[in-house]
């Protein structure tokens, strides 16, 4: 069975030189990280996930406190593609998961963090001082939970004493993931870049509604949820575009990625490593080592011998 | 258009069965899951009040199928009290399924743990040598007993009851019956589903005895479709590795039989 033999299976990998990409301080194996939100609960899985191809993996975003997130239905899917989520943020909490994550040794793991206010962030970073991990990734931009995500990502003057305070309590690179809100995007990313942000995640799900006509009523029972998976890639790629030709920061594309092509585009528009969620509602975890090997071909082809002679070519022309 | 197995499919419950004081049956029409393998579930909407994954119950009208739910927490009471002619919304099915052998088997059910057992019999061949174990608290905790000896009317079977109480059938734990049966014969294949110390006893007797056996197991489900991570046991995912895994692998898992986790993600003892 399969299922036996990953558990047998050592951590072993050739890392192929072609495929390591550097995120500013961020050094990667490879360019494909899984998603915060998804499967982040349990370093059994980090391992499982990286043996499976990923370059990093980034953890459910935690929170000071433990939170249950909503009740069921916290998952719609789209018909013809994509996933509506509300899933609310569930997470053991900031203290409860850096125990957890104490005996990692392998994998590359950056720690999603959502909160109010820059003491909630401050209290959340010394919880993790001895656990080894790659970066800090700041949620700006989670559509459905209230006080947090992008009703702090809206709010570039609070985005600006959360980035300034994160950054003077940690020497780990700090990642910022924003998202389409009620602001101008693009604000909140030159907010952060101004407080000394290392690098930006774009995008976060896209705030929407499932409705079903049989029952005349909303789905999810947070009625608003998250919109992920192929019906955002276009935005996604467009806000990736904006950022790069406006400013000079390393960023992590993300939204609706689930090919080989779709992560080549990414980069193209300036991307220096994607990551990737929804995909794997369809595809499975396979659809890291599928990506890997997708993206190799194309620089066989093109003549590529690392991910960094790809960055933004698509602006040059 | 091609049915999204995703998608909710609104379904009416067109007829309900007391199964005992806490556990009905809800009937409905739907082909996809009539035709489910045994192990599979579906996640269960009930409309604006929770969803759930249950495993889906055989129905002996084509083209039908059904839940049985205990009441318990907010969203099984939720879909044990919806009444005739009300909606639910159906997604799946997910997971895989049991690895049915051939000749003497062992089923061991308890509670509703019993209803992917009562699907796994209507896959035995004539030819199987079939004992199905189900344990139960007290006598009015009984249920699918006649169900079961019907389903095996054809094959060379048992049905053993158990109960903690000694109220009806054996009296005790279901595992000590377990143990007396893996003593006393070879079986071929061992299935379990139903309160993990229960499958954990009996996947521990059978796996010390070099016995095949695979259980299905239960953990919180949100997505069940490999996004959330909400079920995971050790590394495996129950909704997309699971529901149903080896002997073999889950004594090699070290949640099994000791944590699960809650809506937060955290472990807690069983």
């Amino acid at each position: 069975m399969n299922q036996l033999l990953y558990s047998k299976l050592p951590i072993f990998f050739k890392v192929n030189p072609s495929l390591i990409t550097s995120v500013g301080k961020i050094c990667l194996d490879r360019p494909v990280m899984l998603a915060s939100g998804i499967l982040g609960i349990s370093l059994d899985v980090f391992n499982r996930l990286y043996r499976s191809g990923a370059g990093a993996v980034v953890t459910k975003s935690l929170s000071t406190e433990p939170w249950d997130g909503y009740p069921n239905p916290t998952i719609f899917s789209v018909n013809g593609g994509g996933w509506i989520n509300a899933v609310g943020l569930s997470n053991p909490g900031a203290q409860n998961f850096a125990k957890m994550i104490e005996s990692n040794v392998d994998v590359p793991i950056i720690v999603s963090l959502v909160g109010s206010i820059p003491e909630d962030f401050e209290s959340m970073i010394m919880q993790f001082k001895n656990c080894k991990i790659t970066a800090f990734e700041l949620n700006l931009s989670c559509p459905h939970v209230a006080k947090v995500g992008l009703e702090v990502g809206d709010d570039p003057e609070l985005v600006k004493k959360i980035v300034s305070a994160v950054k003077t309590s940690t020497n780990i690179p700090v990642i910022a993931k924003v998202g389409l809100g009620t602001s101008n995007y693009l604000n909140t990313v030159n907010a952060a870049i101004d407080s000394g942000i290392d690098a930006i995640t774009a995008i976060n799900t896209v705030r929407a509604i499932a409705i079903d006509v049989e029952t005349q009523r909303p789905i999810l029972s947070n009625k608003f949820g998250g919109l992920s998976g192929t019906p955002i890639k276009p935005v996604a790629l467009r806000c990736v575009y904006e950022i790069s030709s406006k400013y000079d920061i390393p960023i992590i594309g993300c939204g609706g990625i689930s090919t080989w092509e779709d992560a080549v585009e990414f980069i193209l528009a300036g991307s220096s490593a994607v990551q990737l969620g929804s995909a794997i509602g369809s595809n499975w975890i396979h659809v890291f080592n599928d990506i890997n090997h997708g993206i190799l071909e194309y620089m066989k082809r093109k003549g590529y011998s690392k991910i960094d002679e790809m960055i933004g070519l698509a602006k040059k022309s | 258009m091609q049915r999204n197995h995703n998608h909710p499919k609104i379904c009416i419950v067109e007829k309900v069965i007391d199964e005992t004081p806490t556990v009905r049956t809800l009937i409905f029409s739907d082909d996809v899951m009539h035709n489910v393998l045994p192990g599979q579930f579906a996640m269960v909407w009930i409309p604006g009040l929770n969803e759930l994954p249950m495993s889906v119950m055989v129905s002996k009208e084509s083209g039908k199928a059904a839940f049985t739910v205990r009441k318990h927490g907010l969203a099984s009471t939720g879909l044990y009290n919806v009444q005739v002619g009300q909606q639910i919304g159906v997604r799946g099915p997910y997971g895989n399924s049991f690895d049915l052998k051939q000749g003497k088997l062992l089923l061991v059910g308890g509670g509703t743990g019993l209803v992917p057992m009562m699907r796994l019999l209507t896959f035995v061949k004539p030819t199987d040598d079939v004992t199905l174990v189900i344990g139960a608290k007290s006598k009015n905790e009984v249920f699918f007993e006649e169900l079961a000896n019907d389903l095996l009317k054809n094959n060379v079977h048992r049905v053993i009851i158990t109960t903690d109480d000694g109220s009806y059938g054996e009296k005790g734990f279901v595992t000590n019956t377990i143990e007396k049966l893996v003593n006393e014969n070879r079986f071929d294949g061992i299935y379990t589903c139903g309160p993990e110390i229960m499958m954990y006893k009996t996947v521990q007797l059978a796996h010390s005895k070099g016995l095949f056996v695979q259980a299905s197991l239960e953990r919180t489900m949100k997505c069940g479709v490999g996004i959330c991570g909400s079920c995971c046991i050790g590394e495996d995912l129950v909704c997309k590795d699971g529901t149903v895994f080896d002997g073999d692998h889950l004594m090699s898992n070290h949640e099994f039989g000791s944590f699960h986790r809650n809506k937060a993600g955290i472990l807690e003892n069983y």
